[in-house]
């Protein structure tokens, strides 16, 4: 029995579910196939991957980008669908012994360059106007289309970006540097502008937890690589080509990813055990309370993947209309039919309410009148010192 | 506030400087040495460590093996060179072509102003036929570069003098080894020509706007062929690898620095030493880095590194920090001075050794003489610095295969550059290989020596200021000054003369001395470079005659107010060209304030006038200049005996005016035009009648 799923036209998505009964196995189980393939509300998935670093010291951050490229590419997102910011050319450097190959692992075993790399911003092309007009879409009409990031509502987006970064911020280039606050803004901008269903966003830097704790858009996934004051380490030093090849987070992560296949059912949990503090020297962190599903029912190939919803099953499904699966995957469609008056779509969700669930205590500060009674004080002393005839020096 | 226009606070703060003038003076000036003498403590001095991002680790793979290569060419090197006689220009070219490299050939010339004795580098005799030539009892040849013994190798120093000596009796053999087209007329006999060879490696992948030089300086003795050697093998085994992002030049240059000086001249399109050469067919882009070696064993025991370039010119700190990682991954024994480094810098023992390497490092810079031809390249900004093989008597030792392997890895780290070498410092001193003393940390001392001029100044300036108001304020005068005569101002007039006189003096020394050598080889029986050494010396005694002279020029009044005029002004003459000295080159700034300090400030002309003749004439420039070469020797462990210890002066006299000449040195126009002229006028005050 098959189930297809139709992809075209997410308001009226209804599924066309056809059931061939075939043998006798448990009826719950059956369904609970059917809850995980109805999980995610996507139809597309889209990927942008950045990497912000020059020179050939930063081999490492390049190689970074093209290992996530691999990943994503071997899982189903086409070129179309992935943006690429590399800022520097390492296959073609002139430092480069093994030209045209980008290595992740010592040794020359695993050449991430590969054969057809697309790289859609490369050297001076990858900078923070340029990366935020993608996420945003504000684009010159003439961009050509493998620029853009065509993503709609129904859209999984995974935004990779490593590189050099601090407290609050990720260098671009030596020359620039985004703000955790300019990238949650520009988060936000997406989901107002209806650019993505769900995001996840990993970013590999020292101080990686520092970018994504600004965030406040819904529906937003976040991975770092370090915790805010720690910073995060290479790894794979290589002598024949002289530098390092990746740094640890992504070596692990890229490992995991290996792993994965279109069918897998690992889900972020998985991911989130990646690459502890014993093999990472940071501590790696993830953020979820944006995100509305459980991550234990996210697969990972929901980001990383392009999968498309098929499944072979022998056994009859009953689906409920009032079913659990059904009322949280459509919430909208529900809503919409029910209530005749539109919502704006910004506030489909409960964003308040999910910035809101950690109020940050604001800082101390001393009583207004502490500060005057103190220059007061200090006034006081000084004309008991000096007199008032001294006041001609200070004038 | 108000400070310095309240009378009142103002007379306080007169008396302050007048009453304690003599115990601030003595308590900066023991700051200032206490200062340099604590910065070899750990608090001052700190680590080094790698600034630059693209040379941040040493891991690269060094796959250099070609020793045997390398013995093969330094023999066959040495061959050619002794079958010729010179530097074996045709086979240097042959060979560098058959590496793969594109070769050219630089020809020069430069007539110096005199012959330069130390590295026999006069040509024909004196008539311009080739023959012996005169010298004073046989003192002319033995005379030996004055800095350029290596340390540890006395046996090689002793040898280096013998074969000085030995160049006495065939004069006429070693002259004949440059040749020349034309019967050069009598006066120009001091004419040195030679050829450069060099081969630019290309990088494969890479536009040639960048390069990097690795040179070998040869001179008229047959050392360094196991540089060419290794140099020629390195060259053979890049030519293998594709990674090169900057061209490489292998540049083996003839005449030691005259050579580098000529090249580097024609790779920058400029004429600043009046070198005539030819223009270079082939060039690859700026000079990030360079490195200069020199090895003249096939088995090393320690590279010592030279940093000190033209005029204390240092190169970039991360270039240093480079060579010491090579140095531990490799596991070679490396040495700065000559001196091992200190392993235990908690103890006093550490430091005390780190302070040998820093007083021989201050007094190298200080010399602000190329060591090496690294220095020349200082110049130009690029980072340079001189790598030489020392061959003594220990245990182990490396062959050419380690310091090629050392080799590799730099340059192949520098090759990763992306810009200029700018992160680390440019200022610095070192008292071991890995510990350095930044510009911030010892500027302070010389600060403190420069106060105790500036007190000095101030308290003479308010006794001449305190004697004008003086009858108008009869209460507040407690100074030392004797009541003066009223009636004058400190006319400038008066001051005119002796400086006048003290400046054509430092003129008539700096020009003198080369200008009229033919005329003293005509009238006495020297050499010319025998000739303008001693001409220096009687001029510079015959500035000590100058008092006489000037007092009767000068006729003031009011003698007293005269010296303490003159020397308010020589004090600030001396402050401000110490402190301009001290900023450029620090070492020379440093040394030159710590001797010639306390003398200035004690100058006048009462009370234990011997005295105070004595010691200023102690501390003058050339008592300094006999003085640091005594402390250097005493440093490296190779004390000297008075007459040698003269020799050696001469031999730097006639070293200092001829690096000038040649080089661009500036040391002797500086003691010349400068500081000796300022020292005169303190003489002056201390014979005031």
């Amino acid at each position: 029995m098959a189930v297809t799923y139709s992809l075209s036209r997410p308001a009226a998505a209804l599924v066309a579910v056809l059931l061939l009964s075939f043998g006798s196995v448990a009826a719950r189980h059956i369904e609970d196939q059917a809850e995980q393939f109805f999980r995610s509300g996507h139809t597309n998935n889209w990927a942008v991957l950045v990497c912000t670093s020059r020179f050939w010291f930063n081999y490492r951050h390049v190689a970074n980008t093209l290992s996530v490229y691999r990943s994503v590419k071997r899982l189903g997102i086409p070129d179309s669908h992935i943006v690429l910011m590399l800022a520097d050319d390492m296959a073609c450097n002139p430092r480069n012994p093994k030209p045209a190959t980008v290595f992740s692992h010592k040794n020359m075993e695993l050449n991430v360059y590969g054969d057809d790399v697309e790289v859609d911003y490369r050297s001076y092309e990858v900078t923070v106007e340029n990366f935020l007009r993608v996420l945003t879409g504000r684009i010159p009409p003439s961009t050509p289309r493998s620029k853009r990031l065509l993503s709609d509502d129904r859209s999984n987006i995974l935004i990779y970006m490593t590189g050099h970064g601090g407290n609050g911020f990720l260098k671009f280039q030596d020359s620039e540097e985004i703000t955790n606050i300019e990238l949650a803004d520009a988060f936000e901008q997406m989901w107002q502008k209806r650019r993505y269903n769900e995001l996840l966003f990993i970013i590999d830097t020292c101080q990686g937890a520092s970018m994504y704790e600004r965030f406040y858009s819904p529906n937003i996934m976040a991975l770092a690589s370090s915790q805010v004051g720690e910073d995060s380490l290479s790894h794979q030093p290589d002598p024949a080509i002289g530098v390092h090849l990746m740094d640890r987070y992504t070596f692990y992560v890229l490992e995991f990813l290996e792993e994965i296949n279109p069918a897998s059912q690992t889900n972020m949990n998985d991911l989130f055990q990646v690459c502890p503090k014993s093999l990472c020297v940071s501590t790696p962190g993830h953020r979820t309370d944006l995100f509305q599903r459980d991550p234990k029912n996210v697969l990972i190939t929901d980001f990383f993947g392009s999968v498309r919803k098929v499944e072979i099953t022998t056994e009859t499904i009953n689906l409920q209309q009032g079913s659990e699966i059904m009322e949280s995957s459509y919430k909208e469609d529900q809503m919409d039919e029910e209530l005749m008056e539109p919502l704006k779509y910004a506030e489909q969700l409960p964003v308040a309410q999910i910035i809101h669930q950690k109020p940050k205590l604001k800082d101390w500060h001393p009583p207004g009148g502490f500060i005057l009674g103190l220059w007061a004080l200090i006034i006081m002393v000084f004309f008991k010192t000096y007199g008032i005839k001294h006041m001609k020096f200070i004038f | 506030m108000g400070l310095l226009s309240d009378p009142v606070r103002r007379r306080a703060l007169a008396r302050l400087v007048l009453r304690l003038n003599a115990p601030l003076c003595v308590l900066s000036y023991v700051a200032g040495i206490a200062w340099f003498l604590a910065l070899v403590f750990p608090p001052l001095t700190q680590r080094t460590y790698m600034s630059e991002n693209a040379m941040g680790s040493t891991m690269v793979e060094e796959q250099f093996a070609g020793g045997d290569r390398a013995r093969a060419f330094a023999r066959d090197f040495a061959a050619h060179r002794k079958k010729s006689g010179a530097l074996p220009v045709a086979w240097l070219e042959r060979t560098m072509r058959s590496v793969g490299l594109e070769v050219y050939t630089q020809s020069f010339s430069r007539k110096l102003p005199f012959p330069d004795e130390t590295h026999e580098r006069y040509v024909l005799g004196e008539w311009g036929v080739p023959g012996p030539r005169k010298h004073l009892g046989g003192r002319g040849l033995g005379w030996v570069s004055p800095w350029r013994v290596s340390w540890g190798q006395e046996a090689q120093w002793e040898g280096k003098s013998l074969v000085g000596i030995g160049g006495l009796e065939k004069g006429g053999a070693s002259a004949s080894y440059h040749s020349y087209t034309e019967v050069p007329p009598p006066y120009c006999i001091q004419m040195v020509s030679g050829t450069n060879v060099y081969g630019i490696l290309r990088a494969p992948r890479a536009a040639s706007t960048e390069s990097l030089v690795l040179t070998v300086p040869c001179g008229s003795d047959s050392t360094n062929s196991q540089a060419v050697g290794l140099l020629l093998a390195l060259a053979a085994h890049f030519r293998g690898q594709i990674y090169w992002a900057k061209d490489i030049i292998f540049l083996v240059t003839e005449h030691d620095l005259l050579g580098t000086e000529a090249w580097l001249e024609a790779y920058h399109d400029v004429n600043v030493t009046g070198m005539q050469s030819s223009p270079l067919q082939g060039r690859a882009g700026a000079i990030q880095a360079a490195v200069a070696l020199e090895l003249s064993s096939d088995v090393v025991t320690s590279l010592d590194v030279a940093v000190e370039g033209l005029n204390g010119q240092l190169p970039n700190l991360d270039l240093l920090n480079l060579f010491q990682t090579f140095c531990q991954k490799g596991g070679l024994l490396c040495t700065l001075q000559g001196k091992l480094q200190p392993q235990d810098w908690t103890s006093l023992d550490g430091p005390l050794q780190g302070l040998q390497t820093l007083l021989l490092m201050v007094l190298r810079q200080a010399s602000g003489r190329p060591h090496g031809s690294h220095g020349l390249f200082l110049r130009y900004r690029v980072e340079a610095l001189t790598l030489r093989g020392i061959n003594s008597f220990r245990q182990y030792k490396y062959d050419l295969v380690a310091v090629g392997k050392a080799l590799e890895g730099m340059f192949r780290k520098l090759n990763h550059l992306l810009e200029r070498l700018h992160q680390s410092f440019f200022l610095y001193l070192l008292p071991a290989l890995s510990r350095f003393v930044s510009i911030g940390l010892y500027m302070p001392a010389a600060g403190f020596l420069l106060l105790v001029l500036g007190l000095k100044a101030l308290e003479l300036w308010m006794q001449l200021h305190e004697a004008e108001v003086g009858l108008e304020e009869p209460g507040g005068a407690p100074g030392p000054s004797v009541p003066l005569p009223p009636s004058q101002g400190v006319g400038l007039a008066s001051l005119v003369a002796p400086l006048l006189i003290s400046q054509a003096m430092g003129l008539a020394l700096y020009v003198l001395p080369v200008l009229g050598q033919h005329v003293a080889t005509q009238h006495f029986p020297v050499a010319e470079a025998e000739a303008v050494v001693l001409t220096l010396l009687a001029i510079y005694a015959a500035g000590l005659a100058l008092p006489h002279n000037t007092h009767r020029v000068v006729s003031t009044q009011a003698p007293d107010r005269g010296w303490m005029a003159l020397k308010l002004v020589a004090l600030i003459y001396l402050a401000l060209q110490l402190g301009c000295i001290a900023l450029t080159n620090f070492s020379l700034g440093f040394l030159l304030a710590t001797t010639m300090v306390p003398a200035a400030a004690l100058a006048k002309p009462h009370g234990p006038r011997t005295l105070y003749a004595a010691l200023l004439v102690l501390t003058s420039p050339a008592a300094t200049l006999l003085g640091s070469l005594f402390l250097w020797r005493e440093l490296q462990e190779a004390p000297l005996s008075l007459a040698e210890g003269w020799q050696l002066f001469l031999a730097a006299l006639a070293q200092g005016v001829l690096e000038h000449h040649t080089y661009g040195a500036l040391l002797f126009p500086l003691l010349s035009l400068g500081l000796y002229p300022c020292w005169l006028l303190f003489w002056n005050v201390l014979f005031w009648k």
